[in-house]
């Protein structure tokens, strides 16, 4: 069974039925039991870093995210997901779960046209190899909401990258058996859901 | 590279697809599913949705829809048409719509904008604004009024204004839909869309007027719109989508094209 972590952040009957339309079976929760008992986690997410992290303690899911990576299983961060895993936001000034080193910054562009929210398809280049992303193919396209972009401290952790006006940024972070992307994968058509589908394959290792 | 999107938009009344000619004399057209289903298997980037139902007590069709959608397309698409509270808004994402459009009822009261963006946040909350070509004066600097209820009701606020208030409010992206042009496929009002684009900081969506290929490379350029809103030119098969993201590739327009 694949736990989908509930702290009141965004559509994740979106993620859900995506979940289903792949064939892998997902329940959404908030209990930090069921999260523990899982086989995999998804842990995905729009809205505000800073009212997701208090959320996210309120709940102990912190705790519980956090021993589960430790255990090794796999764990798919999706768009906030990839941002909390790191270890300090921007929004807010707000500890996150430092899961991967490094932190979450806000766009910031001189040239108007460049809107923020950088909203839309864009493509992704994957920098290293990885199995998650065996089956898509560089240059793909995927769909992006987001104002705050992560920026690990070390290359090691980026494995994709898409540029936005003159900001060339970490789309896909993975370290471990963690993996994330920025870009909603469950909104991004046939190719987010063979993401999907890779997920439902992945044993954790890189 | 960001690119630029082509939403297609389906008026839905009591479940059933409309298309309307200057926001008036709307008939329908067939199903709204499997024509999002269509143009998803076809590469559209983003949908939109309007439940033009006249009464109330059909909007649960809406949702029966929205569901029934949401179990086959994988890509953004939002719901607008109605909208007066959070918790409708609420119900529609639950369904399974990306985002909410609101529109009239914001208008009317615009604390509507900051309330939805504060529940679904500020990139789930679109505004979509009917605008009026009027003459420039002191009532409308810009020259341009908002108007709702399909454009029947002009409400003496001026359309850049209220662009910004919306803005300021929280709204997350803009639909600006002219109704001078709505209907008209002459092409999009390219004056009212720059303007708009050019003075906010979020999306903008223009919509209204489109009826070739050339008209999408207009606003997309010229007009710098983020993304152009097709109805009629896609409903009645005269193009595809994929089609029209040829032609605007073709022109230089970055657009995506695998999908």
């Amino acid at each position: 069974m694949i736990a989908i972590v509930d702290y009141d952040a965004g559509n994740l009957r979106s993620v859900q039925r995506a979940c289903e339309h792949v064939g892998l079976d997902a329940e959404i929760t908030m209990d930090p039991e069921v999260i523990r008992r899982a086989d995999k986690l998804i842990f995905p997410g729009v809205g505000s870093a800073e009212s997701a992290v208090d959320t996210l303690k309120h709940r102990g899911l912190d705790t519980a995210i956090l021993e589960f990576f430790a255990s090794g299983k796999p764990i798919l961060g999706i768009c906030l997901g990839l941002q909390i895993a790191l270890e300090h936001s921007e929004e807010g000034d707000k500890e996150c779960l430092g899961i991967v080193e490094g932190v979450c910054e806000r766009f910031m562009f001189s040239d108007k046209m460049l809107k923020v929210p950088h909203i839309g398809w864009n493509e992704v280049r994957i920098v290293t190899a990885h199995p998650m992303l065996e089956s898509i193919e560089d240059g793909d396209e995927f769909y992006f909401v987001h104002s705050y972009f992560a920026h690990p401290t070390s290359n090691a952790n980026v494995f994709g990258q898409t540029t936005y006006g003159d900001r060339t940024f970490a789309s896909v972070v993975s370290r471990d058996n963690f993996f994330a992307t920025q870009f909603h994968l469950e909104k991004s058509g046939e190719k987010g859901l063979r993401l999907l589908s890779s997920f439902a394959d992945w044993n954790g290792s890189c | 590279m960001l690119s630029k999107r082509i939403i297609s938009c389906l008026d839905v009344r009591n479940g059933n697809l409309a298309k309307s000619v200057k926001f008036v004399d709307t008939k329908d057209i067939g199903d709204p599913v499997s024509k999002a289903k269509e143009y998803y298997d076809d590469g559209l980037d983003e949908l939109v949705f309007y439940d033009i139902t006249a009464s109330s007590d059909d909007r649960n069709i809406m949702l029966d829809v929205v569901e029934a959608v949401a179990k086959q397309v994988y890509i953004p698409f939002s719901v607008g048409g109605g909208i007066r509270s959070v918790e409708d808004a609420s119900k529609l994402l639950w369904a399974g719509a990306e985002k909410i459009n609101v529109n009239s009822a914001a208008v009317q009261r615009p604390a509507l904008i900051k309330e939805c963006a504060r529940a679904i946040g500020n990139q789930n909350t679109v505004l979509s604004m009917d605008i009026l070509k009027v003459e420039i004066g002191r009532e409308f600097p810009s020259g341009y009024e908002v108007v709702i209820n399909g454009g029947r009701t002009r409400m003496g606020i001026d359309a850049l204004t209220w662009a910004l208030q919306g803005e300021e409010l929280g709204a997350g992206e803009l639909v600006v839909n002219s109704i001078d042009a709505d209907g008209t496929r002459e092409g999009y009002e390219l004056n009212l869309t720059r303007m708009i684009a050019e003075a906010v900081s979020i999306p903008v969506i223009a919509s209204g007027g489109a009826g070739k290929p050339e008209h999408l490379y207009d606003v997309l350029t010229e007009g710098q719109a983020d993304a152009a809103l097709v109805a009629s030119m896609v409903h009645y098969n005269e193009y595809t989508v994929s089609e029209l993201k040829k032609y605007l590739h073709d022109r230089g327009v970055k657009v995506r094209l695998r999908f």
